[in-house]
């Protein structure tokens, strides 16, 4: 069994209490960090550790936070971004609901690293009881003297403040985050200025996810060399993963980075294999906005070796064979799931979520659903495929921000991996609607990569 | 700073976007712009129609940028390569940026009196596809009544943001902006009220589309068949600059609108009673007709552009070849 570092104690009653989190070792971080280390020291120790941003693009934070402008006389601040809301993913809101004061312990300690005085956590509006927990959290932590004004004595002021989103999936954004938070109608800005220069109020600031800043109190605790030595490569330390869909046992796991993905998905320890002893047709391995995979290709790299959870290693083939990490939204689709109307399912949403601003964006993802709408209920053509694959071309990287690239992926790589499924809608337009192309050979094993080119 | 774009260099201040730097070298290498505004702070990046290819970022740090840029709001480097009509993939963004734009644009251009100064026409002849892929019913908006003066077209809207940075940044407070999210988002005022204002005015002026329409002139004529004339008056409003562009049909001013430069940028912004209320060429003094592209469809009436060259007239071999081509052209 691998160590836990963020789960460590979730099943301690009452740790979401401050008195038996504290029991159980919390708030030491805050302590170390504040009394014994200097702001610099604590991006040192961040950097080292080689966390990488867990909301999805896998940006280093410990990078992030040293690009952070200091220019003297302007505030800065530190924003947990706490909107979750990609399709597939729940880690957050998971540990948010069962352990605020780990959010918040990791947020003092960042927020003294960055020398922000003030901080906020934004929160999707439907995460009502959540917000209530961290309201509750901040309140106890700050009659304890964790929070406030001359934090532990050491002189050092932090208030850190709950917002509620409005709920919209384009607020996951940083840039779109800010102005919401602000105040302003949620639309990504435009860039550069990147917020590490201007951000909130136009002042420099950071923007992390929830789990990003969770793992900074392991870090300090135990020490960045430490927490590097977790994980595989560049991959370091352990990663909370949200697995659903067609499992035995779905619920949100920590993992160590590295872990080959075949035991992640069939020992009794996580998954527990595919539910109702069906088998696995495909896997969306980073929430609805990654690359869709068969089970054959999500199992094996290209190249026949074992696909292990790491960034690098899910990215292993690019878009053509890979997959990405992104923000860990695990889903598993047995063999009589129908890709075709899970791809409408995923434009659907997009299409909805779409703010409007840029042009490909606004317009293809719309187009996009209507075709695929077209396409699950048998009234398809056999050139809407290519069509697909050229609108989606026309609105990947041609955005202000990246919800373009996220609505574009998922429906190009369906459509490059399971063509045969949505002939099928074609040819077959009453057995589409009535039944499912079921497996086929998406499970089968990969050819050998010089009988493939022959 | 030294920038190239399209294999012209130019130098240029620090601080200038690519796409203001294209427009000092002109030409055909100056990327569209449908969004984007000069005059107007904060506009700029949305429509997508400016996107260039960076292929060596600086001087410094020669590597290209990764993805394609939107020329208007990226500000030049030292050293910096730019490709924009040279480079196929801008190309084809652009045609799929145009495709976008359009596939729920109602095309109703015989009967919307923007046609022949339209951005969205221009840009659709250039990059457009001649049919379409789009097998759906276009998007339609509740009609509302946004005053007496302008007339909203939502199905024609493409989502500029113009018109709402005209009114946070001329006129004394906003009462329209936009509405909903995604492709459903409208231009709406406030729980229906009507846009009036001294300056509002201009956000017709600065609408690329058909959408926001001067409804004093609607249906009044197709503005080919109008004459353009500078004219100047001393206006009452501080604010305003008094010079403006009549468009003559007969004897009679038929619209009053702010004098654009070749983008179709408004030079300067004029109030609502120079544009609404002054229709009498006793209103104005005139300085002499517009001088309008000769690209445009404006300028086909204007006979001078039919006169040969100087160079034709002592020419015999050309006047001869002269002739043959409008014997030609005319015969068509």
């Amino acid at each position: 069994m691998a160590r836990k570092l963020l789960l460590e104690h979730i099943n301690v009653p009452g740790i979401n209490t401050f008195d038996v989190y504290r029991s159980k070792g919390g708030y030491a971080a805050v302590e170390k960090a504040l009394k014994t280390l200097t702001p610099d020291e604590v991006v040192e120790e961040v950097k080292k550790s080689g966390l990488r941003g867990r909301g999805g693009a896998g940006f280093p934070t410990g990078m992030k936070w040293s690009f952070l402008a200091k220019p003297e006389g302007v505030a800065r601040y530190l924003v947990c971004n706490a909107d979750e809301s990609e399709p597939g993913t729940f880690k957050d809101r998971y540990l948010m609901t069962y352990l605020p004061h780990l959010l918040i312990e990791g947020m003092i300690v960042a927020s003294f690293a960055l020398g922000a005085k003030t901080s906020y956590i934004y929160v999707r509006g439907e995460m009502m009881p959540q917000i209530r927990i961290l309201e509750k959290a901040i309140a106890e932590a700050k009659a304890k003297g964790f929070l406030g004004k001359n934090i532990l004595g050491t002189g050092y002021d932090l208030e850190l403040y709950v917002q509620p989103g409005g709920g919209a999936y384009i607020c996951g954004e940083e840039t779109a985050l800010l102005e919401s938070l602000e105040g302003k109608r949620g639309n990504p800005r435009i860039k550069p200025p990147f917020p590490a220069i201007a951000g909130l109020y136009g002042c420099p600031t950071v923007v992390n996810n929830v789990e990003s800043i969770a793992a900074v109190v392991p870090i300090i605790n135990e020490g960045g060399d430490e927490y590097a030595k977790l994980g595989i490569g560049r991959s370091t330390g352990t990663k909370l993963i949200s697995a659903g869909g067609n499992l035995r046992k779905p619920g949100v796991y920590e993992i160590d980075l590295g872990l080959p993905v075949e035991e992640f998905l069939y020992s009794d320890e996580y998954c527990g294999g595919i539910a109702n002893g069906k088998r696995l047709k495909a896997v969306v391995a980073g929430g609805s906005s990654v690359p869709i995979l068969p089970a054959n290709l999500f199992l094996k790299t290209i190249n026949n070796e074992p696909r292990l959870m790491s960034y690098e290693s899910l990215a292993d083939g690019g878009f053509v064979s890979g997959t990405m990490m992104g923000s860990g939204g695990f889903i598993a689709y047995d063999e009589d799931q129908c890709i075709v109307r899970n791809t409408w399912n995923f434009a659907r949403f997009y299409h909805h979520e779409s703010c409007g601003q840029c042009s490909p964006c606004r317009e293809g993802t719309g187009w996009m659903e209507k075709v695929l709408h077209r396409l699950e209920y048998g009234h398809g053509k056999m050139s809407d495929m290519d069509l697909l694959v050229d609108v989606s071309k026309k609105i990947e990287g041609n955005t202000i921000c990246p919800l373009g690239d996220a609505a574009a992926w998922p429906v190009a790589s369906a459509i490059r991996h399971f063509r045969d499924e949505f002939e099928w809608h074609v040819t077959n337009p009453s057995a589409a609607v009535s039944g499912n192309f079921g497996i086929a050979h998406y499970a089968d094993p990969l050819p050998k990569l010089e009988e493939a080119a022959s | 700073m030294k920038v190239t774009i399209d294999g012209f260099p130019i130098e240029v201040e620090a601080g200038t976007t690519i796409l203001n730097a294209a427009r000092m070298i002109g030409g055909d290498i100056v990327p569209p712009a449908m969004c984007y505004y000069s005059k107007l702070e904060g506009t700029g990046g949305k429509c997508r129609t400016c996107l260039v290819q960076v292929t060596k970022g600086s001087e410094k740090d020669p590597r290209p940028m990764p993805k394609l840029v939107a020329s208007c709001r990226t500000t030049v480097m030292d050293g910096m390569e730019v490709k924009n009509i040279t480079s196929p993939e801008v190309i084809e963004a652009r045609k799929g940026v145009v495709e976008m734009l359009l596939i729920n644009h109602p095309l109703d251009c015989p009967v919307c009196d923007q046609a022949g100064e339209c951005h969205l026409q221009d840009l659709g002849y250039e990059h457009g596809a001649a049919k379409t892929r789009y097998e759906f019913d276009r998007r339609t908006f509740e009609k509302i009544d946004i005053g007496d003066k302008i007339q909203l077209h939502m199905t024609r809207c493409i989502l500029c943001y113009r018109c709402v940075f005209v009114a946070d940044q001329i006129t004394d407070h906003r009462i329209h902006g936009i509405l909903n999210r995604g492709d459903h988002s409208e231009i709406s005022t406030y729980i229906q009220k009507a846009v009036d204002n001294d300056f509002s005015g201009n956000v017709i002026d600065v609408c690329p589309v058909g959408a926001l329409t001067d409804k004093t002139f609607r249906f009044k004529n197709r503005v080919w068949f109008t004459k353009p004339v500078e004219a100047h008056r001393e206006c009452e409003n501080p604010k305003c600059c008094g010079k403006v562009t009549l468009w003559y049909k007969g004897e009679d001013v038929i619209r009053v609108t702010a004098r654009k430069d070749e983008y179709g940028e408004a030079e300067e912004f004029i109030c609502n009673t120079c544009r609404f209320d002054k229709k009498k060429t006793s209103d104005w003094v005139i300085e002499g007709p517009r001088k309008v592209s000769h690209k445009s469809v404006i300028s086909s009436n204007h006979y001078d552009t039919l006169h040969p060259l100087p160079v034709v007239k002592t020419n015999p071999v050309l006047i001869e070849a002269n002739k043959e081509q409008f014997e030609r052209e005319t015969r068509l």
